[in-house]
């Protein structure tokens, strides 16, 4: 076997390892009766989960001994690679403060986290002269590390928002508290899809006679590119085109594609809410009871406040001094580079709202949610849609 | 009274330090309006620089050569229309105003001779033409867009700087300027 | 102006909110942190007296007051975050094809959108004198609200004593009261602390343990660094602080580096430019599944000169050889006693440095060449004497040829990217000469009466290498800057300032603690005390939300 294979190998057993680990973890909330005990299940899901990180640390090594060269560059193994440092951000969260459950909402994250940088191609890539740099490999996993230990502050946020939000009426809170699960499952719907239809091998062709060019879908299409013609036959026609304001590269498959898994979500979150006879953030709260909200709440703090820090020397101070070696500037107002300050931006608002103006609890929580968001927006939004020097995307 | 004093001495400092900050953000604004400044500006010694006529022997030193003249310096190159369009009036009123003390050289930028000559072959101008082979005063006087002309007065300062084409008219009254008998300049 | 003398002797300045050196809450301050009906006190800042709360009077003071408050620190951060998003809509002018014009270039690719997105001149928005003005405000609070908090928290943390107020003990966060406690079980409580490193103050057995009090001085520390980073900002308007010129440069071509006051030339020697390979072993599935050209490097072969002596701009060089190095992106060259540096910045392949045609005749079909000549871009000739009699006249050249609105030919510019020619055959057997319209790949208009014909057989092209020149004196700054903001960040966000107080009473003893941040630690390390001691572990007395 090949390091290639090996390292592909490693990959997957790190992902059915979180999942497995998950599962374990699943037990730990149910042990309402033995709560100051560290429930064998609990053990069994950190072990695994440290397991899986080893695992995938060793898809890290293989593949950079194949590739030749750090794999953080493409857009599957960057995304990979946070994946990655999320894990380990929980096992180093975990170990100050010993929360099981935290893995229970980190680790399906990271799941799907893989899951979603396996859509991208995952052949081994060259490396553009500009990204020719022992800059690459400082810089984005020093970014990464950050951004995973900054979603920690999420999972704790999510967690204390589903244990303390008031679930008895529908409310303003508990909608957008469902609007995060519905986010997720339509991540899920996307990865779901868009794997199933490529294992089919599934092609339709449009032709694009403005640009004089050829648009493939891999899903079937529900919309087509604008005044275009589809030329593949035996294939779902679509209902209509996309409004002409949508330009760009490929508008047309990637506003389908994202209509698939906005309709996905929603049918997995309809089957959800039809098993469960209520809310999600309903049905989790009552197994969430024993945690102590205060708690909860330093660690979103916590890790806060580590992260800051280390995104800051990655995404700000590494990459500038990266910039400036490629780009003969440090500083150039690429839509990335913009994005990881407004992150930054964000996260200093955060720690002056939480450490000037008393923002705890609640609020602090919302906040931790929106800054995933941001961090999420800048990791998938700008390098495919608004796209820049960064862009890894096709 | 101490409390007072206190109270003075806090305000004098608040001052100082908003109007060093104050100071910092004009600094920074009135810089960043003023960004795309040229090398040469109006009111500056015009750079020496040295240049062969073009099929000629003389070499035109500006410094020496326009002592007291008034110097009307173009920078133009055959594929620039706008900079053939403006040559015939230069050539027009070329005669009248080296009596009166003001001479016009113009700077091809062209990459060679032959294209140079080519064109001259279909005119025939009166005024000097030098050709700035390597771009080394097209990069000393930072010229960006053809034609740009920079008309220098007796003492050797830029007087005008014009980037784009002149009419007969403006090429007329900003020569004026430069007359070196002209006292009002 | 009212100074608050409490009832522990202490002058406070105005504005106090607790005692600075017992911590009793002055009564009439209490609003000031919300403090009324809490359980427990607000201890930022120390319940020092920020000055920016107690004095209102002169504009001057106003604007002070304005931009001391961390409130308006946030909104301006958010309001800078939004501008700074909202320039991501769209692409930026720079970052815009070259040469288009943006005033149509927006509309035609964003539609109507994009129009008003230009119209409001979001397109420079990095540039615009209101964004400039955000992170100027940014900075103006972050020196005020700095000054103003850390001046008075110093003194606060300075003036503090071991025995503080019953009242301070008790509304602690992490407060408890044990009963029946002897003076070794203190003791013991005492040396655990010390072998945690916590530095121990004793007045009348009152005891205070504190450690870690310069993490609080971190938030300043990283202000700071913030601050020289704005600094050195502004010092780029300078030009000799921070130049930046481009130059382009042909392949065999020698020129003068923009920057260097006409002193310094650069000849390209050779431009490389490689791509990776279709059949890689390892990166070959990837190239063929792009289906683009994937480069792999660029590179100038450069040689550096200096001019030897004095010389008058124009005037024919005497050149000295410097330096020979190549220049690849990620590994720029520093011309060390030109104070610049030349990065790879950009490249362009598609300009011709000679042309070979041959001369044959019209009816030929094998075109048996009757004379040869090759037409050098860099140095023309007017005549080309083919042997026998026959020999060509170059009447026109147009380097970049193109029809004009007139239907005449012309060039767009000097660079030899599309020539074309206008050549006069002259021979023994032509009456007067024949007229020849070359072009690439095309004879435009033969005169069907023409019995000689020119073709070209060859060409060669040449590479040209577009370098970025760069003086850059605000790097260190820079660095400095940010060097700073990290220890700070650090200092602040990795250590935590802890105090424990001890306070013995007439039945027992009474702990309080209190930390910054990391209560989950404090609690642990608290536990960790109190352990073999009679001492009861304190209680957290402010559960949140609940």
């Amino acid at each position: 076997m090949d390091y290639q294979s090996i390292s592909s190998n490693l990959l997957y057993a790190a992902f059915m390892l979180y999942l497995v680990a998950t599962f374990f973890l699943g037990f730990t909330v149910r042990d309402k009766r033995q709560k100051d005990k560290t429930s064998k299940a609990g053990v069994i899901g950190i072990v695994l989960t440290v397991i899986g990180f080893l695992s995938q640390l060793g898809y890290f090594i293989t593949r950079w001994i194949a590739s030749g060269h750090a794999p953080v560059s493409n857009m599957f193994e960057f995304v990979t690679f946070f994946g990655m440092m999320l894990v380990l951000a929980f096992i180093v969260l975990f170990a100050i403060y010993k929360i099981y459950v935290l893995g229970l909402f980190i680790l399906p994250l990271t799941a799907i986290v893989i899951g979603f940088a396996s859509v991208f191609p995952t052949e081994i890539s060259p490396l553009v002269p500009s990204l020719k740099s022992h800059w690459l490999y400082i810089h984005v996993t020093t970014v990464s590390l950050g951004e995973g230990i900054l979603a920690i502050s999420f999972g704790a946020g999510l967690i204390y928002l589903i244990r303390q939000i008031n679930q008895s009426t529908r409310s303003q809170k508990t909608f957008w508290l469902e609007f995060i699960f519905y986010t997720m499952l339509s991540t899920v719907a996307f990865i779901g899809i868009t794997t199933t239809f490529s294992a089919m091998g599934y092609e339709a062709e449009f032709d694009l006679p403005e640009s004089d060019s050829v648009e493939v879908y891999t899903v079937p299409a529900l919309v087509a590119p604008y005044n275009a013609e589809l030329i593949t036959e035996d294939v779902m026609q679509p209902i209509m085109d996309i409004p002409e304001w949508m330009h760009g590269a490929n508008a047309g498959r990637k506003f389908n594609t994202f209509l698939w898994s906005i309709m996905g979500g929603l049918v997995l979150y309809g089957l959800i809410r039809l098993i469960l006879r209520k809310r999600i953030g309903a049905a989790i709260q009552p197994k969430l009871q024993n945690l102590k909200p205060d708690l909860l709440d330093e660690v979103m703090y916590r890790s806060v406040a580590i992260g800051f820090p280390v995104f800051t020397l990655g995404g700000l101070i590494f990459a500038a001094i990266w910039a400036q070696e490629a780009w003969d500037r440090f500083w150039g107002w690429d839509p990335k580079e913009v994005w990881a300050l407004i992150t930054w931006f964000f996260y200093a608002a955060f720690l002056h709202l939480r450490l000037s103006r008393g923002w705890h609890g609640e609020k602090s929580a919302w906040l931790a949610v929106l800054g995933f968001a941001i961090i999420m927006f800048n990791l998938i939004f700008v390098n495919l849609v608004i796209s820049g020097m960064h862009s890894y995307a096709e | 009274m101490v409390v007072s004093n206190k109270k003075k001495n806090r305000l004098i400092f608040r001052t100082v330090v908003l109007f060093v900050m104050l100071g910092a953000i004009v600094f920074a604004l009135v810089t960043n309006l003023m960004k795309d400044q040229e090398k040469v500006k109006e009111g500056e010694i015009a750079p020496n620089f040295s240049l062969q006529e073009l099929n000629g022997d003389k070499t035109y030193v500006l410094h020496d050569e326009f002592k007291d003249k008034g110097i009307m310096l173009n920078f133009w190159a055959t594929y620039c229309e706008p900079c053939k369009d403006e040559m015939p009036h230069m050539d027009e009123l070329y005669p009248k105003y080296k009596e009166k003390g003001v001479e016009i050289i113009a700077v091809s930028l062209d990459s060679s001779e032959l294209i140079i000559n080519n064109f001259l072959d279909d005119y025939d101008f009166s005024f000097p033409i030098v050709h700035d082979k390597r771009g080394e005063v097209m990069e000393l006087y930072d010229v960006f867009e053809i034609p740009s002309t920079f008309f220098i007065n007796k003492n050797g300062e830029v007087e005008r700087i014009i980037s784009g084409p002149l009419t007969l008219e403006n090429l007329d009254n900003y020569l004026e300027e430069i007359v070196p008998d002209n006292e009002n300049s | 102006m009212n100074q608050i003398k409490c009832e522990c002797g202490h002058v406070n300045p105005e504005g106090t909110v607790l005692c600075e050196a017992c911590g009793k809450p002055i009564e009439k301050n209490q609003h000031v942190d919300g403090n009324e009906g809490q359980k427990t006190l607000n201890m930022r800042y120390e319940g020092s007296a920020r000055r920016s709360k107690t004095y209102n009077r002169t504009i001057i003071d106003k604007i002070w007051i304005f931009f001391s408050s961390v409130k308006v620190g946030v909104w301006i951060i958010v309001l800078t975050l939004i501008a700074s998003a909202i320039g991501t809509i769209y692409p930026q002018e720079i970052y815009i094809p070259p040469g288009v014009d943006p005033a149509t270039h927006y509309k035609d690719e964003y539609g109507i959108t994009g129009q008003i997105y230009y119209q409001l001149g979001l397109h420079n928005l990095y540039n615009s004198w209101w964004y400039l003005l955000l992170v100027a405000s940014l900075g103006v609070s972050l020196v005020i609200c700095s000054i103003d908090r850390f001046v008075p928290l110093r003194r606060a943390l300075k003036k503090q004593r071991a025995k503080r107020n019953p009242v301070f003990i008790r509304r602690q966060r992490l407060y408890g009261e044990t009963k029946d406690v002897n003076k070794e079980d203190i003791v013991n409580v005492i040396d655990q602390l010390k072998k945690k490193k916590y530095k121990i103050t004793e007045e009348n057995g009152h005891y205070l343990a504190e450690k870690g009090r310069f993490s609080r001085w971190g938030p300043y520390v990283n202000h700071i660094g913030l601050i020289i980073i704005l600094i050195a900002a502004m010092l780029r308007a300078l030009p000799i602080m921070h130049v930046e010129d481009y130059v382009w440069v042909r392949e065999g071509e020698t020129k003068v580096i923009p920057q260097t006051d006409n002193k310094y030339y650069i000849e390209n020697k050779d431009f490389i430019f490689e791509i990776y390979d279709e059949n890689d072993e390892t990166y070959g599935e990837a190239v063929k599944k792009s289906g683009e050209i994937i480069p792999s490097n660029f590179q100038t072969n450069a040689t550096i000169y200096k001019v030897d002596g004095e010389i008058i701009p124009g005037e024919e060089p005497k050149l000295e050889k410097v330096m020979e190095d190549e220049i690849r992106v990620n590994e720029p060259l520093k011309i060390k006693d030109a104070d610049i540096s030349l990065y790879q910045a950009s490249y362009q392949l598609n300009e011709f440095q000679s042309m070979s045609f041959k001369l044959h005749l019209a009816n030929d079909p094998e075109e048996k060449a009757i004379g040869e000549f090759t037409f050098d871009m860099t140095s023309p000739q007017k005549e080309y004497d083919l042997g026998n009699g026959y020999r060509i006249v170059v009447d026109e050249y147009y380097p970049e040829f193109y029809m004009n609105d007139n239907g005449e030919p012309a060039s767009f510019s000097k660079y030899p990217k599309n020539p074309a020619f206008i050549l006069f055959v002259y021979g023994p057997d032509i009456e007067e000469y024949e007229v020849n319209f070359l072009g690439i790949g095309t004879n435009l208009n033969a005169d069907p009466n023409n019995v000689y014909k020119l073709s070209i057989t060859d060409f060669d092209m040449q590479d040209v290498t577009g370098l970025t020149v760069k003086r850059d004196h605000t790097l260190p700054l820079f660095g400095l800057g940010a060097l700073i903001f990290m220890i700070g960040v650090v200092q602040g966000m990795y250590w935590h300032h802890r105090r424990i107080w001890i306070q013995p009473n007439e039945d027992g003893v009474w702990i309080a603690a209190h930390t910054n941040k990391n209560w989950y630690g404090i609690k642990k390390e608290l536990e960790k005390i109190v352990e073999n001691s009679k001492i009861d572990m304190p209680k957290d007395q402010q559960e949140l939300d609940e």
